[in-house]
């Protein structure tokens, strides 16, 4: 093998790896043209691009453009958030059963929330809401981190993600038996089913930032995932400092699904099912997963939020319970594809 | 010449000594093999010298204090081995071998210098591993997927090789074919230091052997003086046969004592 043989090999792969991102590209743009023009007035997407840039009529242009796009904002951006946190999990723990949801993250973010919404501080125009949830999401990858030490097996991993979100599913349930409202309960309840209804730009204001944010650091330790492949010491042998690395992805991680929790109630599983279904298309490099994960999670959820507006039912189904109940099954299949792996640990 | 040297090195692991005032000097264009008994310290000492490992003792490396060198610096310096060969995810081994170049600022295998292009197909013709260039690491063989890990830490291109265990659980043909490129290695300058259960593989194949005993390094020299009859004794507990084979010195160990 040349030098020349070399490259053009590695050219190769770069090409398929990038039509793939396109394509998923296109497919994102095309399931927000989508999720615009799909509700009670359903509208084409020719209908949709003219309304977005200040064509047609006024009734479509206050539909999409003030009604439905900042869900179809926020459910892009949450989706991507989530699957690009389920990415960088995976990456830094080596592991693909990785993910946010089953680290007990979103669920220690909605108590966060829920505790600022029961104490009557929960106001869109405030970052109180973000805020708490952020810092729950924080403490809660942290301490699961902390306990399971480094080069943690996934059996322990799992074990503290169980504990922590029943934990702050508990938690949960004590600030909805303590309150005094019954509808505050009941609104509660609501909202940590998951959805992306009746959102505004004033939610879009409140979770974008920190989503940005997250997404921003998680993406900037892209090669050190990569070098992760080889195990903490070799990574720190090839000059990672791999105690940073961890806090850049917890920080990270919490920005994101915190701010996204925060505004939508806890929406799972993306972030574990986004990957898996990027590495046949991308292969498995960690480092090169996170933007097609962001994308697959954004195409996800955005599919997953026009399909609860067209799923014919007598009260609206919460996109949080439609990404749980099409997630399970997944992660089940996942569990028995690696059995094997799972029962003899990884050679 | 000394290249890598301790003064006093020592470390202490969750409140127990593993490592006591070991002192070593060592020059470019050795093969030094690092042997003693299980639990002896030979991988925490490995792991001081790169400084992977919180220590106390000072580590000098190429005329630097090792401590006062950034990590990316540190990493240019050391192509460190650890034991296992562990590669997480499937990658190609072109992919993993390139990882080699990171601290030189190699953050995607797809986009590098030609400089870098030569040191990973100079590493992997070292290593003899350009066949399966294209190949998933986690589908080689046990023995291809170690000379894999070999091509990784050569690339790095470093005056220091740390290997640890690099020849456990390969075959007789495996074994052999990982020393020799070590031996290569050393032949070209590197400081090439490798821990290893085998002493009839280290007294082949090493200039020079240090045998490590609960934490201090009790011998060290050339192969036949450094693993002694006294030695092999005390440290280890058993006896070996001793020979001499064109010239080298061959060491079986033969019986417990």
């Amino acid at each position: 093998m040349s030098a020349q043989d070399f490259t053009i090999a590695a050219g190769l792969a770069a090409r398929r790896r990038l039509g793939a991102t396109v394509a998923m590209v296109a497919l994102v743009v095309l399931l927000m043209l989508i999720s615009l023009g799909t509700g009670p007035v359903r509208l084409s997407p020719l209908t949709v691009i003219e309304a977005l840039f200040g064509g047609g009529s006024d009734v479509s242009q206050v539909i999409v453009r003030e009604i439905r796009l900042p869900r179809t904002i926020l459910a892009f951006a949450i989706g991507a958030i989530l699957g690009l946190s389920g990415a960088a999990l995976q990456g830094l723990l080596r592991n693909p059963l990785a993910s946010p949801s089953l680290f007990g993250a979103p669920q220690s973010a909605a108590f966060g929330a829920v505790l600022v919404i029961a104490l009557g501080l929960a106001d869109v125009r405030s970052y109180a809401l973000p805020v708490a949830a952020i810092i729950a999401a924080f403490g809660s990858v942290f301490v699961l981190l902390a306990i399971a030490g480094r080069n943690a097996g996934l059996l322990i991993l799992i074990l503290a993600g169980l504990a922590i979100s029943s934990l702050a599913g508990a938690a949960t349930a004590l600030v909805m038996n303590l309150a005094s409202n019954p509808f505050l309960v009941l609104e509660i309840a609501f909202w940590l089913l998951g959805s992306l209804e009746d959102r505004s730009f004033q939610h879009v204001a409140m979770a974008l930032p920190f989503i940005v944010a997250g997404a921003a650091i998680l993406l900037s330790q892209a090669s050190a995932f990569r070098a992760l492949t080889l195990g903490e010491e070799a990574a720190q042998s090839l000059g990672v400092d791999v105690g940073r690395l961890r806090l850049f992805v917890i920080s990270g991680v919490a920005l994101g699904v915190g701010g996204a929790v925060a505004v939508t109630g806890t929406i799972g599983f993306i972030g574990l099912v986004a990957p898996h279904l990027m590495r046949p298309l991308i292969g498995h490099d960690p480092a090169r997963l996170l933007l097609p994960s962001a994308l697959a999670g954004a195409a996800l959820l955005l599919a997953a939020d026009i399909a609860v507006r067209i799923i014919p039912s007598t009260s609206d189904i919460k996109v949080g319970v439609l990404t749980s109940i099409i997630g399970v099954p997944f992660f089940l299949y996942l569990i028995r594809r690696e059995r094997r792996a799972l029962g003899g640990g990884v050679a | 010449m000394t290249l890598l040297s301790a003064q006093h090195l020592g470390v202490t692991l969750a409140g127990r000594t593993v490592l006591s005032d070991v002192s070593l000097s060592l020059s470019p264009g050795h093969l030094v093999a690092l042997v003693g008994p299980n639990g002896a310290g030979k991988t925490t000492l490995l792991r001081a010298l790169a400084g992977l490992v919180a220590s106390v003792g000072t580590v000098h490396i190429g005329g630097d204090v090792l401590s006062s060198l950034a990590l990316r610096e540190r990493a240019k310096r050391f192509g460190y081995l650890p034991q296992g060969h562990v590669v997480h995810w499937p990658l190609p081994a072109r992919d993993i071998v390139a990882l080699g170049r990171f601290p030189h600022g190699v953050t995607d295998p797809a986009r590098m210098t030609a400089k870098d292009v030569d040191a990973v197909l100079r590493a992997m013709q070292a290593a003899d591993v350009v066949e399966f260039a294209d190949r998933r690491v986690t589908e080689l063989s046990g023995g291809e997927r170690s000379r894999v890990a070999l091509a990784r830490v050569l690339a790095v291109e470093a005056p220091v090789i740390l290997a640890d265990e690099p020849i456990a659980s390969l075959d007789p043909r495996h074994q052999i074919d990982v020393m020799k490129s070590l031996r290569t290695a050393a032949d070209g300058g590197v400081l090439v230091i490798v821990v290893t259960h085998d002493l009839g593989l280290a007294a082949r194949f090493a200039d020079r052997v240090m045998v490590l005993s609960a934490g201090r390094l009790v011998s060290q020299g050339a192969p036949a003086a450094a693993l002694s009859e006294q030695v092999m004794h005390d440290v280890f507990r058993i006896s070996a046969y001793r020979a001499e084979y064109q010239n080298e010195a061959v060491i079986v160990p033969w019986a417990d004592v």
